[in-house]
């Protein structure tokens, strides 16, 4: 139950402390009770829980991963590349 | 650098590429631990994600999962169901709870039985839905059935805060908050003369991803230091759950036990300190709060402060109320498997008279209870 699903912050109404976010295409209204006053700013990434936005994220830490994510790939890559080159040099049946 | 897209968020962390890639760095990594390790997920989001993407298979033999209490409905005691259904079948009052709750059994029956006998019983998505079924019923009390670790905390205190502050005289807490770090101290070092937790098997605690948003890492230090287990805070996702598990098997293989975090994008060393301020204001610690499965467990609850007793359902309504306690279950061992002694399937009644569809332990009556979770995807682990 503690699940909460990353959204955009397309509207603010700060008369009504509510912001409206999209989920992945739902929109949806969520509380800005929990926030700081002034927080929360138009295009932000938060995270929503059961109707009200519980933080926000950090899109410097969330891109920092996704490159560290990238690089273990391309590693990876490599890696495997050099496998298949190996396994080529020394396969027995060459010539056959 | 390119800007972030919404879509970055949910597939760049359940990349299946990814998650090969961490699988080969923690199995090479693993290859150098110096014994077998027991990583503990506290929270039954991680086990619903362990077992949903079946992270359990991509892992060599030395790594093994001891899956946590972290499901509040699961843990919910019968004594305090048997509470939301005595309220709900007041003649006056329409009992108010998140969807979670319809299917959990007390002694009495579930919320959805009540319901069947003519109590009004509202499943919301949000608390806040609870001020409208105020205004609808302005003859009714509206009792607020409040459930949920740290993470869920606040939302109710935020729904208080409006009650009181637009002076609704019609709504009622029943509140059954509970917090992680106590339970996680229960596990591993129990106060409870009857429980041998020097037994435990736990060797490191992958930490919860949301409640850690609100309280932020700072309630887990003393688990390296004074426990000497490390850990590490990790997001839902499948990568993110892989990345922390490399990070556990790397502390051991360099000899280090700390507090790390891996989900950085939303959890801080200090969390979300309004929300923390809303919930020191409207709560206090109890005592004991007895948890299904593994009994009391010191200041591990909240309840509402004395100055908020008049909207203290659990006060108003006393005289109707048991406090009596009951029993679990005499088959079901939840107690064990929440300590990491016993797998689910291991448990005689497990998946014969306890199903999903009809639980009699804490483990099966939600999708995040371990029990569960084996009995949905666990046929993939064969």
């Amino acid at each position: 139950m503690c699940l909460s699903i990353p959204s955009k912050v397309i509207k603010l109404d700060l008369e009504r402390n509510v912001a409206t976010v999209d989920t992945m295409g739902v929109k949806r209204e969520a509380g800005l009770e929990l926030m700081e006053e002034g927080d929360v700013k138009l295009g932000d990434y938060v995270l929503l829980h059961i109707g009200f936005i519980m933080n926000k994220i950090d899109e410097e830490d969330a891109l920092e991963s996704l490159n560290v994510y990238k690089e273990i790939l391309e590693k990876l890559d490599e890696q495997e590349r050099q496998e298949l080159i190996e396994k080529d040099d020394n396969c027995q049946n060459r010539g056959k | 650098m390119a800007d972030l897209t919404l879509k970055d968020l949910y597939d760049g962390f359940r990349n299946p590429n990814v998650i090969k890639g961490l699988t080969k760095l923690i199995n090479e990594e693993a290859k150098k631990l110096p014994h077998s390790i027991n990583i503990m997920e506290v929270c039954g989001g991680h086990t619903h994600s362990i077992m949903k993407f079946g992270l359990l298979q991509l892992l060599p033999q030395n790594i093994n999962f001891i899956h946590g209490p972290g499901c509040p409905v699961c843990i919910m005691p019968k004594e305090r169901i048997d509470h939301a259904y005595i309220l709900s079948m007041q003649k006056d009052v329409i009992l108010v709870t998140l969807g979670d709750m319809i299917k959990v059994p007390g002694s009495l029956g579930s919320l959805q039985d009540a319901r069947a006998n003519g109590a009004d019983v509202r499943f919301v998505y949000s608390p806040l839905d609870t001020l409208k079924i105020a205004k609808e019923n302005p003859n009714k009390k509206i009792i607020f059935f409040a459930i949920g670790f740290e993470t869920t905390t606040p939302m109710t205190t935020a729904l208080i805060d409006v009650v009181l502050k637009r002076r609704f005289k019609n709504i009622l807490f029943h509140i059954n908050h509970v917090t992680v770090p106590e339970v996680m101290i229960e596990l591993i070092d129990s106060r409870d003369e009857h429980v041998d937790s020097y037994n435990n098997r736990i060797d490191a605690f992958l930490g919860p991803s949301h409640v850690s948003v609100i309280t932020g890492s700072k309630i887990y230090e003393q688990f390296p230091t004074k426990y000497h287990r490390p850990v590490v805070v990790a997001g839902f996702e499948p990568v993110d759950v892989m990345e922390a598990i490399l990070m556990i098997v790397r502390q051991f293989n360099e000899g280090r036990c700390e507090l790390e975090i891996e989900y950085k994008r939303s959890v801080s060393y200090d969390g979300n300190l309004k929300a923390q301020a809303l919930i020191e204001n409207y709560f206090e610690k109890t005592d004991l709060f007895k948890w299904r499965g593994l009994g009391n467990v010191p200041d591990s609850g909240y309840h509402l402060r004395p100055e908020f007793s008049d909207i203290d359902a659990e006060k108003i309504y006393a005289n109707i109320l048991p406090r009596k306690e009951i029993e679990d279950h005499k088959l079901c061992i939840c107690g064990d498997i929440l300590r990491g002694m016993a797998k689910p399937d291991e448990c005689t009644i497990f998946g014969k008279a306890c199903k999903p569809q009809s639980p009699l332990g804490s483990c099966m009556v939600s999708s995040e209870g371990a029990c569960a979770a084996y009995y949905k995807y666990g046929n993939l682990l064969k």
